[in-house]
């Protein structure tokens, strides 16, 4: 890539190189400027928000929200059911789809092979029109409005078992014979030495995971029910897009106090990030 | 279709049996510990709603999710025949037509540009990227709330007033204007993430491919090599970003839901399907009948591309592997899982 670069780079001179970063800047301005526009709305009084005199930044910036935003019993609910989700829906996906997908490629067994064939069949049914009978099978279960109702139903991801499966036929051999020879059993080894092994790979789908599960809007709505015991951050947000609300500072507030967690997450494990998308071969 | 694609390379899984340590004992209880917690959860949540929800479609049920009264394939012909769905279908393409070369177009020029900047290129890539973490609510709170809120105070109002447009106040009740604001807020969240997968695939173009262009006499960094060399290179990005974009727009939700509500006019299929099944009428009959066509289209759709295209690549469509296996009398690849083209 750098040769790539050198040889385009040679020719264009330094014009060019300037009035790429001048074109790359501008994009960079108007990529931000949403964010810019939800922060300085967040601390803009309320008269102002809507005042037809441009400041860059508001004069009087409303910082009170913040604790006043904390002090909501419903915004906390929320928050905490939203980290609920995201950390037991993320991490319990995981370990279901490693199993899975182990036992698919380094267990013997003659139910291997139908199995898998199962999986690439469950694989092309595509999941975002099951939410209408998985709300049916959720509301038999009585789960409407329930943590669990958010997040059992998605644990079993077809697509991760296939990923995890790929992973592990490649995943060297001698490693496991070796805790074979020393005695230790299907359970010891995956634990003790596989599943350490598989963490660079299982960090990627954890991120991917983590922001998915936090951003979820569809299931959630469906879900949610009345209550407050499963609304999720991005549902309560929501809920005040549609009715009509006054409090455009409060609102503002909210959206960017949830998007802290995610960009956290987005910061730290970037590169985590970037690889899970290469990993995942293209996860939309 | 399934069985015979899925059948070559589910082939690995009995050799590397073979191979194993089979002479560990209690493989089978072992095997069952592992796949158990996976296959039960599928039965639950994914078999069992297909056939439940299959049934319902043949029934009269609104307001249960019990059927009450067999009615044939009424579900079905009251689904399709309502306008109201021809209605979304329309909806999803003209989104469609706008969105797909839209993002394919903006996320190509965007990797282009990130991977012909000696310096800062991890800097830019992170800011491109950046949208991809918000949510979908989040980046609606701001579009319609503070970009496009037909105040005159509005940003977007306001740019159109520094080039001398008069603002305009219907952004979201109006046709041409609310696809403008449909279509930036998902670009703005997706393209980021489709910059990434092309830079991949600008990173992966050998360099001496462009040695030797240039050595041939073509420009370097110039159109024609552009055009002879980097695109013809991107053939299986661009027919993946395709695809995903594609479905991505099939399914799109959100920004419908939060920008338009349910106005008849800009309700894409999911939107339509959300509104018979869990609507006031809570329909649930129609709305089964309904995620079992809506679900048809998808698979049908990604069957059909499967086929033809193969996700892009020269040497993977199931019609060439299918060669490949008669020619070798039957007997599969080697090792298909490591693809035989790399």
């Amino acid at each position: 890539m750098s040769a790539q670069l050198r040889i385009v780079g040679q020719n264009r001179g330094s014009a060019g190189l300037v009035l790429r970063y001048g074109i790359a800047g501008v994009l960079a301005v108007v990529f931000l400027v949403p964010f810019y526009a939800m922060i300085k709305t967040a601390l803009s009084p309320n008269d102002e928000i809507y005042s037809q005199d441009f400041v860059l930044w508001p004069r009087d910036p409303q910082w009170q929200r913040i604790p006043e935003l904390l002090a909501d019993p419903r915004y906390l609910d929320a928050l905490k059911n939203s980290a609920i989700m995201a950390v037991a829906s993320t991490s319990l996906t995981i370990l279901i789809a490693a199993l899975a997908g182990y036992a698919l490629v380094r267990i013997p067994h003659r139910a291997a092979r139908p199995m898998f064939v199962l999986v690439i069949v469950v694989l092309l049914v595509p999941a975002t029109t099951a939410f209408v009978p998985n709300f049916i099978i959720v509301a038999s279960l009585g789960w409407i409005g329930t943590l669990q109702g958010l997040i059992v139903p998605g644990l079993f991801s077809a697509f991760n078992v296939f990923l995890f499966r790929q992973f592990y036929v490649n995943f060297p051999r001698e490693i496991e014979e070796a805790a074979y020879i020393d005695g230790a059993g299907f359970f010891r080894t995956f634990f003790r030495i596989v599943f350490p092994n598989t963490l660079p790979f299982a960090s990627a789908l954890t991120v991917l995971g983590l922001i998915g599960s936090w951003n979820a809007f569809l299931w959630p709505l469906v879900v949610a029910g009345d209550g407050q015991n499963a609304m999720t951050v991005q549902i309560y947000l929501s809920s005040f897009l549609t009715a009509q609300t006054f409090d455009y500072g409060g609102l503002f507030m909210a959206a960017t106090v949830s998007l802290i967690p995610v960009l956290a997450v987005f910061f730290v494990l970037q590169r985590y990030l970037v690889a899970g998308i290469a990993a995942t071969g293209l996860k939309g | 279709m399934s069985a015979r694609t899925a059948a070559p390379a589910a082939v690995p899984v009995d050799r590397a049996a073979r191979s194993g340590p089979t002479r560990i004992r209690g493989n089978g209880l072992a095997f069952w510990l592992f796949f158990t917690p996976f296959l039960v959860g599928l039965l639950v949540f994914t078999v069992l709603p297909l056939i439940w929800g299959a049934t319902l479609s043949l029934f009269e049920a609104r307001g249960t999710v019990l059927p009450t009264e067999f009615i044939g394939l009424d579900n079905f012909r009251g689904f399709l025949v309502d306008t109201a769905f021809l209605q979304s279908l329309r909806t999803f393409i003209v989104f469609a037509l706008c969105i797909v070369p839209v993002t394919m177009a903006a996320s190509l020029a965007l990797a282009v540009l990130v991977n012909g900047l000696p310096r800062f290129q991890a800097f830019f890539r992170s800011v491109f990227f950046l949208p991809t973490a918000c949510s979908y609510v989040v980046a609606c709170v701001v579009w319609r709330l503070s970009l496009f809120n037909g105040l005159e105070s509005g940003v977007v109002n306001q740019m159109l007033g520094l080039v001398g447009i008069d603002a305009i106040s219907q952004w979201l009740s109006a046709s041409p204007y609310w696809w403008i604001v449909l279509v930036s807020v998902r670009l703005w969240l997706q393209v980021g993430f489709y910059m990434l997968l092309f830079l991949a695939g600008l990173q992966a173009i050998p360099a001496q491919l462009y040695e030797a262009a240039a050595v041939d006499g073509l420009s370097p960094g110039g159109f024609s090599m552009f055009r002879l060399i980097t695109l013809p290179q991107l053939r299986t990005t661009s027919a993946a970003v395709l695809l995903l974009l594609l479905i991505a727009a099939f399914q799109a939700f959100d920004e419908f839901y939060n920008l338009t509500g349910n106005n008849p006019e800009t309700r894409p299929p999911l939107v339509y399907l959300y509104n018979v099944a869990l609507g006031p009428q809570q329909d649930f009959g129609r709305g089964s009948a309904g995620a079992l066509v809506l679900t048809a289209i998808m698979v049908l759709a990604g069957l059909l591309q499967t086929w033809l295209i193969g996700f892009g690549s020269d040497d993977d469509t199931p019609r060439r592997r299918l060669g490949r296996l008669r020619r070798r009398g039957g007997r599969p690849a080697s090792r298909p899982d490591q693809g035989e083209a790399a």
